[in-house]
């Protein structure tokens, strides 16, 4: 049956890559980030949630064989 | 107080990525769904950390996400009980003694269980209960969501009404329980990623815990509570009075600790289903346990942020307010709402609105992935098409069934959604209507479990009597302040609680005290019906003791127990 380690390293991955590009890309943008009490939320959470999602990839199924066979 | 967030292209890009893989899932698991039992029963093959997760993220739908930052801002701390001694006691109990009953039996739900163990009547009575229940409270959620969308995202009704249902439709109907299972354990991923980044500034903007608890101290003592009312537990629970949820410590332990989590977490098949998907015997014990231990940590995610919330509404530089009802007061279920819109700029926030949108859609898809279950074994095949014996054919037959009982499922859901946006007061009533039924069953599956002596007639009565005695006192009693009939009193109202809370504990404490008793008396001026050897596997004294010797010692359920047991005494002292 399918690993859900899989989609949701996945998924996960996609999300802090999205993230981390878009923080980014607004560093230094002062206006955006007043809300968030002038952390770059984005930059942060986008790298952890990255994180997270490779180390779900790294231990699901599919890569543990594809590893193998290399 | 405008509710309405600005999205960004890049909160509609996250939303999109994740309908894409819930959908996906489901797609990816069509294949596997060959018969009825790898579709309803998720083939008995779930690892234990899928389940074990999925089992609270069951219970963690955005109605209780809202509702418990709410309660947070009203209740303060105390709220946590509702995480640690209303939910771990009933969850270890469930693992430790519970779960080989439900898995050992071979029943493919709670209902089939009453069956092997009572009778056909008794099943009968609590499968049609639950089918009905099950999809009006799908259908509830549904109009909250949709709901929220309009108010939040500003989004079109009717629209966000049929394509939530579409996208829960879609993933279940291809890969069933599976598929509801796997999503809900992405979605439980979600809400930890999407509101943490709210929880951290909250938490910054008030000066952490002990600048929050400074900030609280004027505020709640202009109430007339003590200053550290709202960041403890136990402390001020000597007398209902002392405490904002007005429960006394003996209130909390017997309604809470008790009746309502026992009833809640070892008997609703929504619940239980999840633990009877796991691949063995073991696994399905460590169900609630492996489920356990995030689940005491969540308040921090959700409760903590709504205290810390009380203290940006006493401070008017912060320029932080709920939304007001038509009677002018705040709805507090928009508290986890306003503090997104509050922190997060865009990117974050679409994963805080994504958080939101999974969990309500995972609600419908449990609901709708136990109805369908209930529906076709206990429902379907009991009274409507047995089984013909062929089993080749049957397992087709049943599988068709199953299907199209989602397809049903959702339908209805759909219109119970629209019948709760005429009467917006359904909802409250079905959550007590709920509470009714969980009670009493409780104490007809706990007496079958762990008394050979209890009967058939014994167990219906008690059941059907349980539910009415909690209507009729719900009926004669009223919470302080109620302007409607949903609270209660219509019957006339004999006696008046302080607060909701204490009038729902104790219709739970009486409907469950009935049930034991009637069930005892009855059970014991009636002839057994069923004999030693049949109860194998089905009560406690007749079933051979099961022996972990075989498994590691860091993966026996006792072992577990132990770990959550510390767990919850630590957080409980530190939060005294």
């Amino acid at each position: 049956m399918l690993d859900i380690r899989f989609p949701i390293g996945l998924m996960f991955s996609i999300f802090g890559l999205i993230i981390t590009v878009y923080g980014l890309a607004t560093i230094g943008d002062d206006a955006m980030y007043a809300r968030s009490l002038n952390v770059n939320v984005n930059l942060i959470s986008g790298v952890c949630t990255l994180l997270f999602g490779l180390i779900m990839l790294f231990f699901s199924e599919p890569v543990k064989k594809l590893m193998k066979r290399k | 107080m405008d509710t309405k967030f600005a999205l960004h292209g890049i909160d509609y890009l996250i939303m999109i990525v994740y309908f894409v893989f819930v959908l996906g899932i489901g797609w990816a698991l069509k294949k596997y769904m060959k018969n009825a039992a790898a579709f309803l029963e998720a083939g008995r093959s779930i690892p234990a950390w899928v389940a074990g997760l999925a089992f609270i993220s069951t219970n963690l739908g955005a109605l209780e996400v809202m509702g418990m930052t709410g309660s947070g801002l009203k209740y303060g701390m105390l709220t946590a009980h509702f995480y640690w001694i209303g939910a771990i006691p009933a969850m270890v109990f469930l693992a430790l003694f519970m779960m080989r009953f439900y898995y050992g039996s071979k029943a493919r739900s709670v209902p089939e269980y009453l069956k092997l163990r009572f009778d056909e009547k008794t099943r009968g009575l609590n499968a049609i209960l639950f089918a009905v229940m099950t999809v009006l409270a799908s259908g509830i959620s549904m109009y909250a969501l949709a709901l929220l969308l309009e108010n939040v995202l500003g989004w079109n009704f009717n629209v966000s009404l049929f394509a939530s249902a579409a996208i829960v439709l879609g993933y279940t109907y291809l890969g069933g329980l599976s598929s509801a299972i796997y999503n809900e354990v992405l979605q439980f991923f979600i809400i930890v990623i999407g509101l943490l980044p709210m929880a951290f500034l909250v938490m910054k903007d008030v000066g952490g815990w002990s600048g929050m608890q400074a900030s609280l101290a004027p505020i709640v003592e202009s109430k007339g509570f003590a200053a550290d009312a709202w960041t403890t537990t136990w402390k001020y629970t000597g007398t209902g009075s002392a405490n904002p949820l007005g429960v006394a410590w003996y209130g909390i332990f017997v309604g809470l600790g008790f009746v309502l989590s026992f009833g809640y977490w070892c008997t609703n098949f929504l619940i239980v289903q999840r633990a009877m998907a796991a691949e063995s015997m073991t696994a399905a014990r460590k169900v609630p346990l492996i489920g356990a231990i995030p689940k005491m940590f969540i308040p921090f995610l959700i409760i903590v942020p709504g205290i810390a919330a009380l203290v940006l509404l006493n401070d008017p530089l912060k320029g932080f307010a709920l939304p007001l009802n038509d009677a002018g007061q705040p709805i507090y279920d928009y508290t986890i709402i306003m503090l997104l819109k509050q922190y997060l700029p865009a990117g974050v926030l679409g994963l805080g609105v994504t958080a939101l949108l999974a969990s309500f859609m995972s609600g419908m898809a449990g609901n709708v992935s136990a109805f369908n279950t209930v529906w076709t074994y206990d429902i379907y095949q009991s009274y409507i098409r047995p089984s013909t014996g062929n089993k080749e054919a049957d397992d087709k037959h049943y599988l068709k069934v199953g299907k199209m009982a989602t397809i049903v499922g959702v339908i209805v859901s759909i219109a119970a959604a629209y019948i709760a946006s005429k009467f917006g007061n359904i909802m409250d009533f079905l959550q007590t209507i709920f509470s009714m039924i969980n009670a009493p069953l409780f104490a007809v599956i706990f007496l079958g479990m762990f008394w050979k002596r209890s009967t058939g007639n014994a167990a219906f009565t008690g059941l059907l009597a349980g539910f009415l005695v909690a209507l009729v006192h719900h009926g004669l009693t009223q919470p302080e302040g109620a302007t409607t009939l949903v609270k209660g009193g219509w019957l006339g109202v004999v006696h008046t609680y302080p607060v909701e809370m204490a009038q729902n504990f104790w219709t739970a404490i009486i409907a469950f005290t009935v049930a034991t008793l009637l069930m005892v008396i009855i059970s014991l001026l009636s002839k057994r019906t069923k004999s030693d050897a049949e109860l194998d596997g089905l009560v406690y004294s007749m079933t051979k003791k099961l022996d972990d010797s075989g498994v590691v010692w860091y993966n026996r359920p006792w072992f577990l127990a132990l770990i959550v047991g510390i767990i919850m005494i630590v957080l409980s002292i530190l939060f005294w």
